[in-house]
């Protein structure tokens, strides 16, 4: 009775002040199997529900008798007593430590070895919870021996299992390299990378959650799970209907590809950069973001590794996840990708300034809206863009309306382009950046003064003079 | 032209590998002190032969300069075919993806519409019983309507549901021939041919297959002990017994002592009880109506009742106490 009242949240708070714990210990030592398997619930279900009636559950006593007795009772107590340390451990380091303190992980794993799938899956989803909250006590986990019957787990044909031994091992997997290293010696990889093709959605976001765990480490460890074949198994699943296969799929390439060149070879010469694209297009929101920062990544390396993300058409979907997003961080993180696609040669600045991003990026940096971290990251991509940036149409709207900092880098670019082209250097005057570079008060003797100087210097006396009839006057006061 | 070929030696000199470097800073000195020698002698003379070989020798030069750049640093026609077949790699990838995406669409779409089918059909059979009939139209084949309506057809195609009976389970029966039980080809397999293994093979030598199988499957030959039926008393005696049953009229064992009538509880009718509690006879017959009543008094026991039923029980014997 006590257990079906606690499904109700409503009701813990009175079952709380009738004191109710000291009941249920009682209960548990009760000679009625019944009745011990459902008490065993009924201090389950008040576990789960907030941390106080955990602690409370610590604090009676109770974890003892459980360990004890999980060792001996039939499958249907093993499940409540594993439900019940699930629901205790889950709330706090703490608490899942004082769970490790009275030697409950060797009788959880003495669970995973049950014959009954229900109690593997109730003993795996306890240690699971434990294992989340820090490498000490996945470490603890993982010296029970709980990896090689996890990975048994996995093999298993039910799918419940399944899913909670491979969120298991991502848990497991995700504190350390060392941790991660032994969920790979335990030959996990292969079955993952095998499971794949489950039609499941909820099984392959485990399974693609474990991957990037595992792989997000180090460069052996990437080159493992590479090895398993996921390609291009990976890329059906950025196909999926369900929204976290995507982004679970899209954090894997992504954690693949960031740490070396070619590792990002790899993933464009399988023609992993078209279907991110394609997924990043269909998606909104945080569900984009793994995708732009593996855009950003790939084209870090090389600059021909950004070409191949230019002519996958990256440039314009980055631009319009850059406008079209609310979320001031993944504005950041495509601000930053774009940055790493045009830092590298005149030719991919011209590409993203093409796309008219430039502008968007600018009012980016001067909003007051904006995040900090957006506007530092805009304002780097802006930088390192304008240095390479020899696209002039693209330039001459920074003239008017750019702050100084940025006005520099800008007219510095004018000043090496113009003397060298004839057409563009008519361009200028006509479309009156000439007269607008003469506006510019600039510090003599700075590096702007200089910059300016040697745009005047390209044209003839008299068009400067026109605009600025003063410098008639000093030039008349030099010739003589 | 002297400097010029100075010129050239000292750049074989920076891009080269040392090997060749220092080969070729020896032929080219060699070749250095030669044309001096040959300029300071013969120069005068031969000035037109010399300027011919300089126009080649600037047409060669032209030709390799920054071969190495350009072969292995940066090789543009390189990078240019790698882009090409990059991208023509993310559209078969692109068009791949979308026709999983359309199969997986379409596999749904068939998936519900069976489904759906199949409600209909379990509908259609829980509702057949309003089909029409000749002489009533059903609810969906009005006589306003020009034609039936479709539920109409679906009626007329479903069976009628009926309930599952229980299945009766089969009893299972052991006898000492069935000690095979376990059938399946994997874990008893029964040809000679085995499945394949994919493990490394185990080293040899084997006994012949077929007597394997033979010493294997060898069938059961227990003893005279095991084999003959040893409870055919209990058997003989249930017959019997089976044979007496038949001719019981009444399985209610005879007990003529009215002390085996003390257990039971007595289970007063439905009608003569009311919600709350039994009625009393005296209420069952007796309505009061104090109005009509003649005195105040009650009635009087004037004669004792004799006891008509006193030895209902007990007359014939007293003894037999039956618990």
């Amino acid at each position: 009775m006590v257990a079906e009242l606690a499904t109700r949240p409503q009701n813990i708070e009175t079952l709380q002040n009738a004191g109710v714990m000291s009941l249920l210990r009682t209960l548990l030592l009760d000679v009625v199997p019944t009745i011990q398997q459902t008490a065993a619930l009924a201090l389950g279900r008040l576990a789960n529900y907030n941390d106080d009636l955990a602690e409370a559950v610590v604090k009676c006593d109770i974890l003892p008798q459980l360990v004890y007795s999980l060792a001996e009772q039939n499958r249907f107590y093993k499940k409540a007593a594993a439900f019940v340390l699930r629901a205790v451990g889950k709330h706090s380091p703490q608490l899942a430590q004082a769970i490790v303190d009275c030697g409950a992980l060797d009788t959880l794993v003495i669970c995973l070895e049950d014959f009954d799938p229900g109690v593997k899956e109730a003993a795996a989803w306890a240690l699971r919870y434990i294992a989340r909250h820090n490498a000490e006590l996945s470490q603890a986990v993982v010296d029970a021996g709980a990896v090689p019957l996890l990975v048994f787990c996995i093999q298993e044909p039910e799918i419940a299992l399944k899913r909670i031994a491979a969120s298991a091992l991502s848990d497991i997997a995700k504190h350390s390299p060392e941790l991660a290293q032994t969920v790979v010696d335990a030959g996990a990889v292969a079955y993952l990378a095998q499971m794949l093709l489950n039609p499941d959605a909820k099984l392959k976001h485990q399974i693609l959650s474990a991957l990037s765990q595992v792989s997000k480490h180090s460069v052996d460890l990437a080159e493992m799970v590479v090895e398993a074949e996921i390609f291009p198994v990976v890329l059906t699943c950025l196909k999926d209907k369900d929204e976290y296969v995507k982004k679970n799929a899209s954090t894997l390439i992504r954690e693949i590809a960031k740490h070396t060149p070619e590792l990002s070879q790899l993933v464009v010469n399988t023609g992993g950069v078209a279907a991110v694209i394609d997924c990043i297009g269909s998606c909104k929101g945080n569900t984009r973001l793994p995708g732009i920062m593996m855009l950003g990544y790939v084209a870090a390396h090389s600059e021909n590794l950004a070409m191949a993300v230019i002519i996958s058409k990256g440039v314009p979907q980055l631009s319009v996840c850059l406008s079209e997003e609310p979320e001031d961080h993944i504005k950041a993180a495509a601000a930053w990708a774009l940055g790493q696609i045009g830092r590298h040669t005149p030719e991919h600045a011209r590409a993203v300034a093409v796309t008219n991003t430039l502008p968007v990026l600018l009012s980016l940096y001067m909003s007051t809206e904006s995040s900090e971290d957006l506007q530092v990251k805009s304002k780097k991509a802006i930088k390192s863009i304008l240095q390479k940036c020899t696209y002039l149409p693209a330039l001459e709207p920074f003239l008017y309306d750019a702050p100084p900092n940025i006005l520099k880098h800008v007219v510095g670019q004018f000043s090496k382009v113009l003397p060298h082209d004839s057409k563009a250097r008519r361009l200028f005057v006509t479309s009156g950046g000439l007269k607008k570079i003469q506006e510019i008060k600039a510090e003599p003797g700075s590096l702007l003064q200089e910059y300016i100087n040697s745009i005047n210097n390209c044209y003839p006396e008299e068009i400067v003079s026109k605009f600025f009839p003063e410098l008639q006057v000093c030039a008349l006061l030099g010739s003589l | 032209p002297v400097l010029c070929f100075k010129g050239f030696s000292l750049d074989l000199g920076c891009s080269f590998s040392k090997y060749v470097r220092q080969s070729a800073t020896v032929t080219v000195l060699i070749l250095f002190s030669t044309v001096f020698l040959f300029f300071c002698c013969l120069l005068p003379k031969v000035a037109p032969m010399m300027n011919l070989y300089n126009a080649m020798a600037v047409r060669i030069q032209r030709r390799w300069r920054g071969y190495r750049v350009r072969k292995y640093l940066f090789n543009y026609y390189y990078l240019k075919e790698y882009l090409r077949v990059v991208s023509e790699t993310n559209d078969a990838i692109r068009k791949a993806l979308e026709e999983f995406a359309e199969m997986k669409e379409r596999e749904e779409k068939k998936a519900n519409l069976e489904r759906e089918e199949k409600e209909r059909d379990y509908q259609a059979r829980k509702m057949h019983y309003l089909l029409s009939t000749k002489q009533i139209p059903g609810i969906y084949n009005s006589p306003f309507r020009k034609e039936p309506d479709p539920w109409e057809l679906q009626l007329q195609k479903a069976k009628p549901l009926t309930h599952r009976r229980p299945k009766v389970k089969p009893k299972d029966s052991t006898s000492l021939n069935d000690w095979l039980a376990c059938t399946s080809a994997r874990s008893f397999p029964r040809s000679e041919i085995l499945p394949p293994i994919n493990r490394k093979q185990c080293q040899g030598p084997f006994r012949d297959i077929t007597e394997v199988l033979e010493q294997r499957y060898k069938p059961l030959e227990p003893t005279l002990w095991v084999a003959e039926p040893t409870d055919e008393l209990k058997l003989a005696r249930e017959e019997f017994r089976r044979e007496e049953w038949l001719r019981n009229v009444n399985d209610n064992m005879f007990l003529p002592f009215s002390s085996y009538h003390k257990n039971e509880k007595y289970i007063p009718s439905m009608h003569l009880s009311s919600k709350y509690c039994p009625i009393s006879h005296k209420e069952q017959f007796r309505s009061e109506n104090p109005k009509k009543w003649i005195c105040d008094k009650d009635f009087q026991t004037v004669l004792p009742s004799f006891e008509l039923f006193s030895k209902y029980g007990k007359l014939y014997s007293k003894a037999g106490q039956i618990v």
